[in-house]
């Protein structure tokens, strides 16, 4: 199913490229199937594509309200990485950057995953201590962790401040080598197109209103154009699962969402060829392709499902960039947008069958849920065909709230705009 | 975005600290219902729309405040002592 190759390049170069087919259909949904995914983010697309590859369920809708990438996936920071210090996450993430190294090959479409590696800076000895311990937890898991010394960080990313006199002065830092980046929208592309080639019905600009019941029991969804029922309805809207989830008439769930922003600054040569992140405060930062600096930070910190922030979290962002890259001091930003978090009560996600009969859950991905878009879909499409979980995503239950089975890196507890 | 301080009139976001959603009620601490600790600890309404939530005037009065604030707009609707509106029943939800 190659079509993209240097050959078909070449021949369509040839012809003014005006004989390329189409990514993915435009179909009118059908009255039913077997599978409804709503939310068409890389989740969604994801795990439309595993279940068609991998367990041969190609009767499968992927509703979403907007436009593909409309929504997260076209709008975070790109950051790809398993450095993690939890035995769950390390291997769920873990798994996940081995998908990623194959993700272009197997999708047959270019996502320019660049492992390019991600470097936190420590700027205490107790900060150190805990960024060695964690790079410790990734190699007894399998991953790979680095620990540099303020020369090693010269050498790697000159531009960093590494004075003694800077406010929070650097002292090591941990290096993970296979972590990186990844074009965003090329992944939602990428699985949309390769879950469309198998069969799966991509409609757009259809929003689900609410769910259809028999007793208890899932049998479909009310949308914007019309009724579709289903055997299995599968939830990953992101910030949006209140809202879905009030539409199954379940108003209290472990989920708060709140705006991240992030920031892209006009284009530069190169300047720094790894992701950067920063500790004395919550940085992260890379270069893209094009050259723009891409950046982020923290949370506004309140309630929001408006895809903009205020300007308190902006000055924040931008003192800390400069405080560990001075010579960016005068470099102008180009534009700066926000999303919509589901934010977690532990900061670990929930991909697991139920709530309700007949419905399946993916959702809680805080800040991360891009690098997880790979282990995510898989994971989630294997729950979803043998109704069980696979191994990776067991742990990631929706009961272990009430179990005390909580999966808090950071142990911040139940405050979502801390995780 | 701006919060009316009733002490302080309108004041910049950056003063304040926000303290979460304010429906929650707490079981009685005697309590050995499970189901009502997880639900008060860990389940959030987290409306599209006015949302009840405690913020704390940190950097000027130092008063807890609470604010019903539309989460779609961020416009702020209300603004009332925390005390006040806990003690006449109305923090409850
Ligand atoms: C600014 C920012 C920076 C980030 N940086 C990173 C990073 O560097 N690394 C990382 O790993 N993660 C990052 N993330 C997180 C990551 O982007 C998300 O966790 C992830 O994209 C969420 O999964 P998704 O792609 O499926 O979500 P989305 O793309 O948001 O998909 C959900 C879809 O559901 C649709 N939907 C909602 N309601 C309905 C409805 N009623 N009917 C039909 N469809 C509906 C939405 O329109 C949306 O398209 C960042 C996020 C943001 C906002
Ligand atoms: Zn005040």
């Amino acid at each position: 199913m190659a079509e993209y190759s240097a050959l078909s390049l070449l021949k369509n170069a040839l012809t003014g490229n005006r004989d390329w087919k189409p990514a993915w259909r435009k179909p009118e949904p059908r009255p039913s199937y077997d599978v409804i995914i709503i939310g068409g983010g890389g989740h969604g697309l994801a795990t439309a594509y595993y279940l068609a590859k991998e367990h041969g369920i190609t009767n499968v809708a992927v509703l979403e309200k907007g436009w593909l990438g409309s929504g997260n996936i076209g709008r975070n920071t790109t950051i790809v990485r398993s450095n993690y210090l939890l035995p769950e996450s390390v291997r769920f993430y873990d798994f996940s950057v081995k998908l990623w190294e194959n993700l272009s090959h197997e999708l047959n479409y270019n996502v320019m995953f660049s492992q390019r590696g991600i470097l936190n800076l420590a700027h205490s000895p107790s900060q150190a201590d805990d960024y060695i311990r964690r790079g410790n937890a990734m190699l007894h898991g399998g991953g790979d962790g680095v620990w540099l010394t303020p020369a090693e960080i010269a050498r790697k990313v000159p531009g960093v401040d590494l004075s003694r006199s800077a406010r929070f002065p650097v002292i090591g830092g941990l290096l993970q080598p296979r972590a990186g980046t990844a074009r965003h929208d090329a992944v939602a592309w990428g699985y949309a197109r390769a879950a469309d080639r198998r069969g799966v019905d991509i409609v757009e600009n259809c929003e689900v209103t609410g769910f259809l019941r028999d007793g208890e029991k899932i049998v479909g969804v009310a949308t914007t154009r019309g009724e579709i029922r289903a055997r299995k309805v599968a939830v990953a809207v992101a910030g949006s699962t209140s809202r879905l989830m009030g539409m199954a008439g379940i108003d209290r769930f472990p989920i708060e969402s709140h705006v991240l922003q992030a920031f892209v600054s006009e284009a530069i040569k190169p300047f720094v060829d790894c992701v950067v992140t920063f500790g004395g405060g919550h940085l992260y930062m890379s270069q893209s392709d094009k050259g723009g600096l891409v950046f982020g930070g923290d949370l506004d910190g309140y309630n929001s499902y408006a895809q903009r922030g205020n300007l308190p979290l902006v000055e924040e962002v931008m003192g800390e960039m400069v405080a560990m890259f001075p010579a960016v001091a005068r470099l102008r930003l180009l534009r700066s947008w926000g999303g919509i978090m589901d934010m977690s009560m532990d900061g670990s996600p929930i991909i697991a069958k139920g709530p309700l009969p007949g419905m399946y859950l993916n959702c809680g991905w805080c800040y991360g849920g891009f690098k997880a878009t790979p282990a995510s879909g898989f994971s989630f499409a294997w729950t979803i065909a043998k109704d069980e979980p696979h191994a990776v995503n067991a742990p990631f239950t929706l009961s272990r709230f009430e179990r005390g089975a909580v999966i808090d890196e950071k142990g911040q507890g139940p405050t979502p705009k801390l995780h | 975005m701006l919060i009316p301080c009733p002490h302080c009139g309108p004041r910049d976001l950056s003063e304040f600290s926000y303290q979460g959603d304010a429906t929650r009620t707490r079981p009685d601490p005697a309590s050995t219902d499970m189901k009502a600790w997880h639900d008060y600890v860990y389940n959030r309404p987290n409306p599209a729309g006015p949302h009840r939530e405690y913020w704390q005037h940190a950097g000027g009065c130092r008063t807890h405040l609470l604010v019903t604030r539309d989460t779609l707009t961020h416009e702020v609707q209300a603004v009332a002592f925390a005390r006040a509106a806990l003690n006449d029943g109305a923090g409850k939800p």
